[in-house]
């Protein structure tokens, strides 16, 4: 089971290096699709079944189709290189990997990498992640709701053509 | 058990790849996408966390991310097919005054 | 047959139930093809295929011969990555949801018992839900890598009808799922022991049904590819083999969303079973495939009579009519379940 986390782990870490780099648009959703699905996977493996589920329904199958729509759409070509500040150019990497190494430090400082870790399984089915939405959480169930409406509404009146 | 800092150094470089992508790329479909990259990065952690402390409030959180993300994916690719009908680009260089 | 651990006996039975269940479904697509070309032509009065093989029966091979030695002729400013990848994704994807689908109980062989059905996830039903979200793809990607105007149409349209008939696919089936209380459809099987939810849920299964069909691009709902109106739809540019892909997962899809209706609605693998252990582990799969016929029979007749939707009266159905209906239904049916658990 564990070595599929780290084969995963690396599917996804490829893909998402092809949504920085790819020229495309249309080949950097499908990277993110990739990315997606492979963090699908680690869900499933670190036991969280119906957010894995979700993540492919909601995120990979529904969100990713409305940027490939949009990016069919809009004709979105290759990408020009930009013009604009060579010393940017040339900073841009290392500067990542600066913040990279900072991120990294912190996070390692707080949990470091050789400690090992207990953790009783976890029922994280559907059924229990249902009463928890429901009777703890069922305020910002309900401002969600709204939330989606007032972007559907948002959505439509932004992208119509004429007012 | 995949040890918790595994999941986080994943975590983490996948939130860096998105940073950058966003920082550095000029399409602004491509910047988006790599928002939702970061995005995804954090419901990793989340759910890595939610994992090791046996809590399942943690994929609630993931739940309303997720949610949240759709929402302002669908009003910002409004936004975006608004501007490009006005601007006719979508490099983010041609985007950078108020005025058309 | 003790001397095999469990692992191995494990490892064998899954191999062979997918080896199995994938010929049988290629056989069933193939015939399936058969089916609808013969009903389809008594429905208008004329014969269909008859001199290939007694009645046709020989007509599939045929095809499929033809199909695979067909020139591949390739337009030449597609995108190739893409044109290539979406009939090979919509071809897998159509074939993951039979993984789930149970098809009868189980035979105890050796002493252990091997149940049809290739795994019984808990979340079984999400996950052929997951599976037919990621169909869109296929078809959308097609479109946009044909580098032509009616396949881009057809693409674009085909993938906004199929996500917006995919959220009244999954809430008309909401209303079985609170009545049965889990996911795993073999569960939701057991829990039909007593009475089909066909009785219990027919607004649910009218949703689902009608959502099937949008969802599998059949007519009364197959604008994005009729031939009247976008050439060929998305598979305009497609050819030989790649265009046989397509082909393929249209049918596979319809055969999984049939099983899937029996299996909600109408007691899946649920009859009359009588005499010897044999005879007990068979025929349950003989109701299964029974069922499921019925249901291929029912769309392809609904196929040969009915004529085509125009896109908006689609569109208009799917949002202003079917989903506020679904919603109803949920509504009504958590209102019946608290008064009747009180």
């Amino acid at each position: 089971m564990v070595p599929l986390f780290y084969l995963f782990a690396l599917l996804a870490v490829i893909a998402a290096l092809s949504v920085v780099l790819q020229r495309t648009p249309v080949y950097s959703a499908l990277s993110l699709i990739v990315v997606l699905c492979a963090l699908a996977v680690i869900y499933l493996l670190l036991g969280a079944e119906f957010m894995a589920a979700i993540q492919v329904i909601v995120y990979a199958g529904a969100i990713m189709v409305l940027f490939v729509l949009v990016i069919m759409l809009l004709n979105a070509g290759r990408e020009k290189p930009s013009e604009r500040s060579r010393l940017a150019h040339w900073l841009g990497v290392p500067l990542v990997a600066i913040f990279l190494i900072e991120v990294l430090a912190v996070v390692w400082r707080q949990f470091p990498p050789g400690s090992p870790s207990y953790a009783a399984p976890l029922d994280a089915g559907p059924a229990a992640i249902g009463t928890l939405l429901f009777r703890n959480y069922v305020l910002p169930f309900e401002v969600t709701s709204i939330l989606i409406l007032v972007a559907v509404m948002g959505a439509v009146v932004l992208a119509k053509k004429q007012l | 058990m995949v040890p918790l800092s595994h999941i986080l150094t994943l975590s983490v470089i996948l939130f860096t790849l998105g940073a950058a992508g966003f920082v550095l790329r000029r399409n602004i479909i491509t910047i988006f996408m790599c928002i939702e990259l970061m995005l995804n990065a954090v419901n990793l952690a989340f759910i890595g966390f939610s994992r090791h402390l046996g809590n399942l409030d943690g994929q609630i959180f993931v739940f309303f991310v997720i949610v949240v993300a759709a929402s302002e994916a669908a009003v910002g690719l409004a936004i975006i097919i608004a501007l490009y009908r006005n601007r006719d680009s979508l490099n983010i260089d041609d985007l950078d005054s108020m005025k058309l | 047959m003790a001397t095999f651990s469990d692992t191995t006996f494990f490892l064998i039975a899954t191999v062979v139930k997918v080896v199995v269940v994938l010929v049988v479904l290629l056989t069933v697509v193939a015939y399936a093809v058969w089916l609808e070309r013969k009903v389809v032509a008594r429905i208008q009065s004329r014969w269909g295929p008859y001199r290939v093989g007694p009645h046709g029966l020989l007509q599939p091979v045929a095809d499929g011969l033809k199909i695979f030695l067909k020139e591949d002729i390739v337009p030449h400013d597609v995108d190739r990555f893409v044109y290539w990848l979406a009939p090979f994704l919509a071809f897998t994807l159509a074939f993951f949801s039979i993984a789930v689908i149970p098809f009868g109980e189980s035979i105890t062989i050796g002493g252990r018992e091997i149940f049809f059905q290739i795994t019984d996830l808990p979340i079984g039903l999400l996950f052929i839900f997951a599976v037919t979200s990621l169909g869109v793809y296929g078809i959308v990607l097609a479109g946009w890598a044909s580098n032509s105007k009616y396949p881009l149409f057809g693409g674009l349209r085909s993938s906004a009808q199929m996500i917006s008939y995919e959220l009244s696919l999954g809430l008309g089936v909401v209303g079985v799922l609170m009545i049965c209380g889990t996911l795993s459809l073999r569960g939701i099987v057991e829990a039909q022991r007593g009475v089909w939810n066909i009785f219990l849920q027919p607004v649910g299964f009218l949703v689902y049904f009608m959502s099937a069909i949008a969802e599998t691009n059949r007519l009364p709902f197959d604008l994005p590819e009729g031939e009247t109106e976008l050439v060929g739809g998305f598979h305009t540019e497609y050819s030989s083999l790649k265009f046989a892909m397509f082909f393929m997962a249209e049918y596979a899809n319809i055969v999984t969303v049939s099983c899937l209706a029996t299996l909600l609605f109408f007691g899946g693998w649920l009859g009359p079973v009588f005499g010897p252990p044999v005879l007990r582990a068979v025929l349950p799969l003989f109701w299964f495939a029974l069922k499921v016929l019925i249901f291929l029979f029912v769309y392809i007749w609904i196929r040969g009579t009915l004529p085509r939707f125009r896109y908006d009266q689609l569109m208009a159905f799917g949002w202003k009519f079917l989903l506020p209906v679904a919603l109803l239904n949920i509504l009504a049916t958590s209102f019946i379940i608290a008064w009747w658990s009180s």
